[in-house]
């Protein structure tokens, strides 16, 4: 079952097209990263899928219902607040700088949308949310506040705060780029372990090896298209396109 | 000066005080809601005629500023500039003796005390605005999307997110207003509402000696301190997070 589906999307900030022609699906218990040099439209493709950002042009479907769709002359038009709203219950994202909300407690973090938006009983949340603390090693973290835990501990309770809303698909937005290598390490193995359980997600991410070895399918993008794609293993390590070999020549060594 | 009439310089002003300090408390309880309403005003984006220019079609200059011309935010943004532009004691004025030299209308005495309340919350309000904009520009554009993609409403991110963070980050702007303010309401004097300032400038012209005025001052450096007090500790309580 496709989870979501992009179709010709375009994206112009001013005069600067960011987003060509984009199309991408991603299946049920698929895992895709993105990778690709800085500038390259990654985190503005993501931003577009997680309706940060408005696309100018093409479709952008979620289980099948629109949250966008391209008119006759391929602009995008958006459906309205109420279907929005429900779309977004579909979708989770990590940040790459966490955004915890700095003035509520990792519980807090992690139980007030679900009640709040997802109107689920409080029992229920609860119970959740501890088995994710649990599961993202934060139990007896509770009671603190973002500032007073590390940085690999603050993307840790962002991802379970994701989780807490159910998410069908989860975005990941160079979730290691503000962590030090071995924190880094403790993120991708949080990440390995959603793979291993077959929860889809999508990555945009900078570490090649990971990617390599957690998603099922990478896409290579460059100036605002894709470039390449295909099987992790091909890509990494036999890329066709010339572009493609020089940015992962640096990797290669 | 003996100890008898120092006593009744001290009684006369306490009176005075409680004036003082009713202007002061007044003053805050209506100009920090308002403040938040003006900020709201001036925040607004709404752009009726963004219409006029299409995105993907070049416009001339004119209908480019009619397109960006946001109504609501000027009207605010002028009420702010002319608060912040004259002096208050000129808006007090204007206040109290505005309706009878416009309008011809006969107001009571009570009205003295309404105009001061009516002439500080206005003013203070403009301030507040300001320093309500200041803190919630300061707050990081991560914090709406996150709220964005968790699915809260424009009202619920603004409630539970930005305005808890808000509070925290203009508190020491606050403090200087509230102690400013403490200070100001010796301004109500030129519409000659009885507060303390007016109080000891009558005493002083009618028994010739500076006293009061010393003793006026002490009460408004001890009210000033209280005040600096009960701010840093609503701050220190406010630091569990950062």
């Amino acid at each position: 079952m496709k989870l979501l589906e992009i179709n010709h999307c375009n994206k112009k900030f001013g005069e600067n097209e960011v987003l060509k022609d984009i199309s991408l699906s991603v299946e049920e218990g698929q895992v895709v990263s993105i990778i690709g040099p800085s500038g390259s439209g990654k985190s503005t493709l993501l931003r577009c899928a997680t309706l940060l950002e408005t696309m100018d042009g093409g479709d952008l479907i979620y289980l099948g219902e629109y949250a966008a769709k391209a008119d006759t002359e391929g602009k995008s038009v958006y459906s309205d607040k109420a279907a929005l709203h429900k779309i977004k219950q579909h979708f989770g994202l990590v940040f790459q700088n966490f955004n915890l909300f700095p003035h509520y407690t990792v519980w807090k973090n992690i139980t007030e949308a679900p009640l709040l938006i997802g109107k689920r009983p409080k029992e229920e949340v609860f119970a959740e949310a501890k088995q994710l603390l649990q599961k993202m090693g934060l139990s007896g973290k509770e009671d603190a506040y973002p500032y007073q835990l590390s940085g690999g501990q603050q993307q840790r309770v962002s991802i379970a705060r994701a989780l807490a809303m159910r998410p069908k698909i989860l975005f990941f937005d160079e979730p290691t780029s503000a962590l030090d290598p071995e924190l880094t390490g403790e993120i991708l193995r949080v990440i390995k372990e959603l793979a291993s359980e077959h929860m889809t997600m999508v990555i945009v991410t900078h570490e090649m090896s990971f990617a390599r070895d957690v998603s099922n399918h990478i896409i290579f993008m460059d100036g605002g298209v894709i470039v390449e794609e295909g099987e992790p293993l091909e890509l990494i390590n036999h890329p066709k396109q010339e572009r493609t070999k020089a940015f992962l020549s640096r990797f290669q060594q | 000066m003996d100890f008898q009439s120092l006593l009744h310089i001290v009684q006369q002003l306490l009176g005075g005080l409680t004036s003082s300090i009713a202007i002061f408390v007044l003053t805050l309880v209506f100009s920090m809601p308002l403040g938040l309403l003006i900020t709201f005003g001036r925040m607004s984006k709404w752009a009726p005629l963004r219409r006029l220019a299409p995105k993907d079609v070049p416009v001339g200059k004119c209908r480019k500023a009619l397109a960006v011309f946001k109504p609501i935010q000027c009207i605010f943004k002028g009420f702010i500039a002319i608060v912040r532009g004259t002096p208050l004691m000129l808006q007090l004025f204007a206040i109290f003796y505005g309706p009878y030299y416009l309008f011809g209308m006969s107001l009571s005495l009570e009205y003295r005390f309404t105009a001061v309340i009516i002439g500080f919350s206005i003013n203070y309000a403009a301030y507040f605005a300001e320093i309500y904009r200041s803190g919630i520009e300061s707050i990081p554009v991560g914090q709406y999307e996150a709220a964005t993609v968790l699915g809260y409403s424009k009202t619920q991110t603004f409630f539970r997110i930005i305005f808890p963070q808000m509070c925290k980050r203009i508190l020491p702007p606050v403090t200087n207003e509230a102690i400013t303010l403490v200070k100001d309401t010796s301004l109500a004097f030129v519409i000659s509402y009885q507060e303390m300032f007016t109080i000891a400038k009558q005493i002083s012209a009618a028994q010739t000696t500076i006293m009061p005025l010393i003793v006026a001052g002490v009460f408004y450096f001890i009210f000033n301190d209280v005040v600096a007090f009960i701010m840093d500790r609503i701050e220190k309580k406010m630091n569990y997070y950062r």
